[in-house]
């Protein structure tokens, strides 16, 4: 039985709740899986926990119940084999666009020459279009232009894994969209894994192999996992023509408008948490939800082992 | 526009200045109308004799004619009470350059670790509370007493109140630093030292240089009272000996270049405080 790439199993984050308060959960028994080269988005509305998942992915928060696993290690601490763009660009002010990237090199390969730095780290950044802003600094670039070289900081460590808090948040959508290409681009022919927080439905229809749907906290749950069935040959520009882009759209939005809500309420406890519905809108008129069982389709994930299981698949 | 905005504060100043000399001069001015005694005998007997023998308030002019000399031989030592005033500014550099980079040895690495651990802060901040209010001055009969030793005292001085505004900013510089910056060190896998050299010490360099500047500047005012104290050398001494010699002019002088000497001290680490400054 092969394993995911990247494993969620009962994922638990609770907050100590302040003065003598119950304990606030933020989530609760999150099961998913993402594969090698699977590009997924995590849908939900502010506040839900997303990114204190990314946190607890990328190490830097623990969570309090359940674990995850890369590549068949339990993430236990920040690690160069997970890049992280964070959503507020976080780029260190006093040094220069290169200076940047070339903090992570450094750190990810330290016997290289400086030589060796300062090239690779502007291969990175030219693959942004940042090649004549090398020597920049941070509050000299725009909006847009940090936001990119954060991104080429991220995929100059060659990380196993991309993770992305809301990159393109604070954009304009002009900006928003350029960029958008340019990712689509680099993750196409690199084909990294991501997992990738957006607010923006399109953002993640264009982007992404499956969208998590995550309903509203407290006691957020992965309420749905929808696969974006859309030939992965995607532009921005000619993605609309496609016939179940709609349909998807508006699968994505009914559930951010209407259900997210009422999800928490009615159907906690209902349904399998090791197994959220695998939803593929757009395939076959109708929005079809299939059981995971029943799932035949390559791009599903393979069944999770049951907690049981899952001390010796460590 | 712009280019007269640019003119107008360097000759205001002068402007300034020239009505404060005049102010200065017409205050001093022997009172050459006032005199009850008739104008050729005072002029038979010369001025001070006129206006009672006082020995007056110095003018302009005086004043100037002194710093000239002082400037035509800055350096000149002839025994104990006779140094030149750029000797004794050079002492008093020394010791507050001394005391200086002592605190800054002490304030930077204990300002860090205070800084970086809650549990340090919380476990010495109410020393850090009772000892910075106690003005320096007061340490000295206590550095006099267990150094035995005049010139290291005033040393000390000079440290202990250097000390904790370097102390305090470098522990508020390096707890302040962003939390994203210290986690994209962290999913670099950034080592720990190499953090704190690369990551936090840039990011807390503008505070710290603060600090720098207002101990500097502490320094700069301290070790005149010290000097006075302890005697020997040195600006504060050079001042005390001038007021025992009654010589005004001197001391005029001196407190001049006491001001020439701290706007230079503090134009110097404003200075690399902008070098290290960042901007968002
Ligand atoms: N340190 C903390 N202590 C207590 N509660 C916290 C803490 N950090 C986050 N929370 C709570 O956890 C919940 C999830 O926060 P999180 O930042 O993960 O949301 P999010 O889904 O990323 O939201 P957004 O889309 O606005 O970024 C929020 O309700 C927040 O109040
Ligand atoms: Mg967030």
């Amino acid at each position: 039985m092969s394993q995911p790439f990247l494993k969620i199993e009962g994922l638990t984050k609770r907050y100590p709740g302040a003065g003598g308060k119950s304990d606030f959960t933020v989530f609760e028994n999150l099961f998913f899986g993402i594969e090698k080269g699977e590009f997924a988005c995590i849908i939900g509305h502010s506040g839900c926990g997303k990114t204190t998942i990314l946190n607890v992915l990328a190490g830097l928060e623990a969570a309090t119940e359940g674990v995850a696993v890369m590549d068949g290690r339990e993430i236990s601490g920040p690690s160069l084999e997970r890049g992280v763009v964070f959503q507020s660009h976080a780029l260190l002010p006093w040094l220069s666009a290169l200076g940047n990237v070339a903090f992570g090199v450094r750190s990810r390969w330290p016997r290289w020459s400086a030589k060796q730095v300062e090239a690779h780290s502007t291969r990175y950044l030219e693959m942004v279009h940042l090649g004549a802003a090398l020597h920049k600094k941070p509050a000299e670039l725009s909006g847009g232009m940090k936001q990119r070289v954060g991104i080429a900081r991220a995929f100059a460590i060659e990380p196993k894994m991309l993770l992305l808090d809301e990159p393109f948040g604070a954009l304009d959508a002009l900006t928003r969209g350029s960029i958008q290409d340019e990712l689509l681009a680099i993750v196409q022919a690199t084909h990294q894994t991501v997992f990738m927080i957006t607010h923006d439905v399109d953002e993640a229809i264009l982007l992404a192999d499956k969208v998590l749907l995550m309903s509203n906290g407290p006691y957020a749950r992965i309420a749905e996992i929808v696969e974006i069935t859309i030939p992965r040959e995607r532009t921005r520009a000619t993605i609309h023509h496609d016939p179940q882009y709609y349909r998807i759209r508006n699968h994505l939005v009914d559930f951010l408008v209407n259900r997210s809500k009422t999800y928490a309420n009615e159907e906690r406890g209902r349904g399998d948490p090791l197994h959220p519905p695998i939803v593929r809108p757009g395939l076959e008129g109708s929005a079809q939800v299939v059981a995971l069982a029943k799932a035949a389709a390559p791009v599903a994930s393979p069944p999770l082992p049951s907690p049981a299981v899952r001390n010796r698949s460590n | 526009m712009k280019t007269e905005r640019v003119w107008l504060a360097p000759v205001l100043s002068a402007l300034f200045f020239a009505v404060f000399v005049g102010i200065w001069h017409l205050a001093t001015v022997k009172p050459v109308g006032e005199v009850v005694v008739d104008p050729e005998y005072a002029a038979l007997i010369g001025a001070a004799a006129a206006t009672g023998g006082q020995s007056a308030m110095p003018g302009p002019g005086d004043v100037a004619s002194t710093i000239w000399q002082h400037l035509r031989d800055p350096f000149y030592d002839r025994g104990t009470n006779d140094k030149g005033i750029g000797t004794q500014l050079v002492y008093s550099i020394g010791r507050v350059l001394t005391g200086f980079a002592l605190a800054a040895l002490v304030a930077i690495p204990l300002g860090f670790v205070i800084g970086m651990s809650p549990l340090v802060y919380k476990a010495l901040d109410p020393f850090i509370q009772i000892l910075k209010p106690i003005s320096p001055l007061a340490w000295m009969p206590l550095a006099l007493y267990t150094i035995k030793d005049s010139n290291i005292s005033a040393v000390f001085v000079i440290f202990i109140c250097s000390l904790w505004p370097m102390l305090v900013n470098t522990a508020f510089g390096v707890a302040s630093v962003r939390k994203d910056w210290l986690n994209v060190a962290r999913t670099l896998e950034v080592p720990r030292l190499r953090t704190a050299f690369r990551v936090i010490l840039p990011a807390a360099a503008p505070t710290l240089m603060t600090g720098m500047r207002i101990s500097i500047g502490i320094a700069w005012l301290v070790i005149v009272a010290a000097e006075m104290l302890v005697g020997g050398t040195g600006i504060g001494y050079f001042v005390w000996n001038e007021w025992n010699n009654l010589s005004i002019t001197n001391i005029i002088t001196a407190i001049l270049f006491i001001g020439l000497v701290g706007m230079v001290l503090d134009s110097l680490l404003a200075q690399l405080t902008r070098a290290v400054t960042y901007k968002e």
